[in-house]
């Protein structure tokens, strides 16, 4: 990596990871009724390929993949009891509810994978049947990331540690205690990837990451992976700014990291991948961490998917006071949840259960100064200010210039707006409408070529009918030439 | 257990805008410190006018525009408008007439046309602009520098300086009158000194950023260099444009005030500069005493063409 650039904008804020980290992971009960949600944060809900009824084991695959969404396996060994809607992470959405045996039976024909025997494609195949998926939050197919990766020949894997929102520690907490695991998924991504090196990129505030990763590349010996340390920077972690800071290259506005010879991938994901080849069990549980005021032990938890968010409270002591507000993920992109009943998806990585001390209301939202310091910590280089007035008079052009659609959403500008103006979901909105638009004109256009279709092909049916007439009209006058009889 | 819902982010900084311009007035204590010193209690007096008028003022439009006025009153803005019309008249001016350019500055300059945010033009330099193209005799009668603050009334050392050029004296002949001081004018130098500290005090609040007045005083400081360097007994030299009139005031509270201001930082180099640069044409060649205001607001008109043209390069978006 010849050059990297400095940051533009960014919040050095109070990170509240030190209190989950003062105890190792915790390991929750598997669920007596486990719930898994068919969308497990990609957006795109899984195929069911079990019926109500059926008996699954751990690891026995229950939906298929498609589009955004990954291959899922039963968490659980029981019974599939139902395929409903219930409330989710992401609102809700159709889930496979699986009643628990108690006996946890693997599934058959689970062994460790030969992956160093593998060329690069059979790789990406078993990873995909894995139903590995991103674990930093977007929980996208890592199966497709890396076969894209492969096929635009990328040279470079980014592992990606930054951890950079407040709150959130699960990666700081497996970097600490799997980093082996999270070195061995490094080198599977590689095989897999084609990629020439690989850098794991950590943040400042996390020492004792770093010195467990150091230590774990040493016993590897791999040449080809480094340690990066960047200043802990919110929001650094965010996919094209990690890949700016690493390699001074920005991905387009309108490309994938593949356009710039990178493929990105979470920590986590890469120790989910490491786990996958030394055990050959799918990836079935993952680190969530449970923290905020509310919480009577902050810690960061290891449980099955589809484990209720209840029961991870409960393991963590249950609730110190009621908590303000519930929220999937961290203090600045974190979505509230609107029950504790929701299930631990593959996205989901921190329950935030905040007290009003946690989060400080914001006072009543007052007319923009454009005094700018939105702009100034817009990490993508917005103008906040000048997208709000155009969002406020529905400008589409001037939305569009002011690039909307390169808002990354990290909410740096409502932080630190002064006149408590509530931008990010402003903007959210706009594009909402946005896309609303789109879809709409787009029906509309359809609807107008399906109808001048139509007249045309009425047209061409009235002229055919036109000309029949004629001919048998000329029949019956005894088959003169066409023209000149009068 | 059910919970609220709520839109992300869920926590923010927590500085306001009534804070904001809470730090504005402290970083203005200097500056009527030093007039008082100077003029005597006057200032004072021209203080509490203002505020008071402005306070009024603000609450009968906001009555009239139907909104709540208690949120607003309280932020303090308005107060911010009248403690800098106030420090930027002459302290001799009859209370009245600050009375009714502060009247302008709040229900003319700034809710005409929307109130907080969405004033084009600068409010304080609106009313400023009206008394001095109305009581231009008022406007420009300036305490003679020495004790007392009714003792002699004259011009000021921008005055003096463009009268004595015009009457093809020199300007040594010119600085040796009493209304030149040290490096500027005198008295004057002195507020500009204030209001540097107040500006330096701001900055290192993160209430303004850099760009603007560092800006504005290259834009003057500059052209002055090197007029003076050209032609130096025509055109003065940079130290004393820096040191005179409303030029520190300006640089850190008047154009920055961030509501007429362009958006990007990169525009408010180029807004900042034209200010400093206008200030120095119309006290050069202008007929009136200080060009501060009528730059500023010339710089306002300009500024959604800068916006347009200096909308910074977004990440991922190619360069150039």
């Amino acid at each position: 990596m010849s050059s990297r650039s400095v940051p533009h904008g960014g919040l050095r804020l109070d990170g509240h990871k030190s209190r989950p980290l003062e105890q190792p992971v915790l390991a929750v009960p598997p669920p007596r009724t486990c719930i898994l949600a068919l969308d497990q944060g990609s957006g795109e809900e899984a195929e069911a390929i079990v019926e109500p009824g059926t008996r699954v084991r751990v690891g026995t695959r229950v939906a298929a993949g498609r589009g955004t969404a990954a291959d899922l396996h039963a968490p659980v060994s029981g019974t599939v009891t139902g395929a409903t809607r219930l409330p989710t992470a992401a609102g809700e959405g159709r889930c496979l509810v699986i009643e628990s045996d108690g006996r946890d039976e693997r599934e058959p024909g689970v062994a460790p994978l030969d992956w160093q025997a593998l060329d690069g494609p059979s790789l990406i195949e078993r990873l995909a049947a894995s139903g590995l998926a991103g674990l930093g939050g977007a929980a996208f197919p890592t199966a497709s990331k890396l076969a894209m990766a492969r096929a635009e020949a990328v040279e470079l894997l980014v592992l990606n540690g930054a951890e950079c929102e407040p709150w959130i520690c699960c990666d700081d907490a497996l970097m600490r205690e799997r980093a082996a695991e999270v070195v061995l998924g490094a080198r599977v991504m590689l095989a897999a990837s084609g990629a020439a090196h690989g850098v794991i990129a950590v943040e400042d505030d996390k020492p004792e990451a770093c010195a467990a990763l150091e230590a774990a590349l040493v016993v590897t010996g791999d040449a080809r992976l480094e340690l990066r340390v960047l200043p802990a920077l919110f929001p650094l972690g965010a996919e094209g700014l990690l890949i700016a800071a690493l390699t001074g290259r920005e991905v387009p506005h309108d490309g994938l990291p593949p356009d710039v010879g990178v493929v990105c991938q979470n920590v986590g994901t890469a120790a989910a991948a490491a786990r996958f080849v030394t055990e050959g069990l799918p990836a079935v549980t993952r680190i969530v961490t449970v923290t905020g005021g509310g919480v009577r032990r902050p810690a960061n938890v290891e449980a099955r998917l589809g484990t209720p968010v209840v029961e991870l409270i409960a393991a963590c002591g249950g609730y110190r006071t009621t908590p303000d507000r519930l929220i999937a993920g961290g203090a600045l992109t974190g979505r509230t949840l609107a029950s504790d009943d929701v299930p631990v998806t593959k996205g989901l990585n921190c329950v935030l259960a905040a007290t009003a001390a946690d989060l400080p209301a914001r006072g009543p939202e007052m007319p923009c100064i454009r005094c700018g310091d939105c702009a100034d910590v817009c990490p993508v280089q917005l103008l906040p200010q000048q997208l709000h007035r155009a969002a406020r008079a529905d400008d589409v052009a001037a939305l569009a210039r002011h690039g909307l659609a390169a808002c990354i959403e990290c909410g740096c500008c409502d932080y630190v707006c002064p006149s408590a103006i509530p931008l990010t979901a402003r903007f959210r909105a706009a594009r909402e409408r946005q896309r609303l638009l789109g879809a709409e004109r787009r029906r509309t256009e359809e609807a107008r070529a399906r109808f001048e279709r139509h007249c045309e092909r009425l047209a061409a049916q009235a002229e055919e009918e036109r000309r029949a007439f004629e001919d048998a009209r000329r029949r019956a006058r005894g088959d003169g030439p066409p023209s000149g009889t009068g | 257990m059910d919970f609220p819902t709520a839109a992300a982010p869920h926590v923010v900084a927590g500085f306001t805008v009534p804070r904001v311009m809470l730090q504005v007035l402290l970083a203005l204590a200097p500056v009527a410190a030093v007039q008082v010193w100077l003029y005597g209690p006057r200032p004072l007096v021209l203080l509490a006018a203002a505020g008071i008028v402005a306070l009024a003022c603000e609450a009968l439009a906001l009555r009239l525009r139907g909104r709540p006025a208690q949120a607003f009153l309280r932020d303090g803005s308005v107060l911010v408008t009248a403690a800098l019309l106030a420090l930027a008249v002459p302290p001799g001016l009859p209370w009245w007439l600050l009375a009714l350019g502060t009247a302008v500055a709040v229900l003319l300059g700034k809710h005409a046309y929307g109130g907080l945010g969405q004033n084009p033009f600068n409010p304080a330099m609106v009313a400023y602009a009206v008394l001095l193209v109305s009581f231009p005799v008022e406007m420009t009668r300036w305490p003679a520098p020495g004790p007392g603050w009714d003792a002699l009334t004259g011009a000021t050392a921008l005055d003096a300086l463009r009268t004595g050029l015009r009457e093809a004296w020199t300007i040594e002949e010119v600085r040796a009158g009493t209304e030149f001081g040290l490096v500027g004018a005198a008295d004057a130098e002195w507020v500009n000194l204030a209001a540097l500290a107040g500006g330096l005090y701001l900055l290192a609040r993160r209430v303004i950023r850099w760009h603007i007045p560092v800006a504005m005083l290259a834009g003057l400081a500059v052209p002055a260099a090197l007029a003076n360097a050209l032609d130096p007994g025509a055109h003065i030299g940079a130290a004393f444009h820096l040191a005179s009139g409303a030029t520190m005031l300006g640089a850190f509270f008047i154009a920055t005030d961030p509501v007429s201001a362009a958006a990007s930082s990169r525009g408010r180099l180029v807004y900042g500069a034209g200010i400093g640069t206008l200030t120095w044409i119309i006290r050069s060649w202008g007929s009136f005493p200080d060009g501060v205001a009528f730059a500023v607001l010339l710089m306002n008109l300009a500024v959604p063409l800068i916006d347009r043209w200096t909308v910074p390069r977004i990440h991922g978006h190619p360069r150039g």
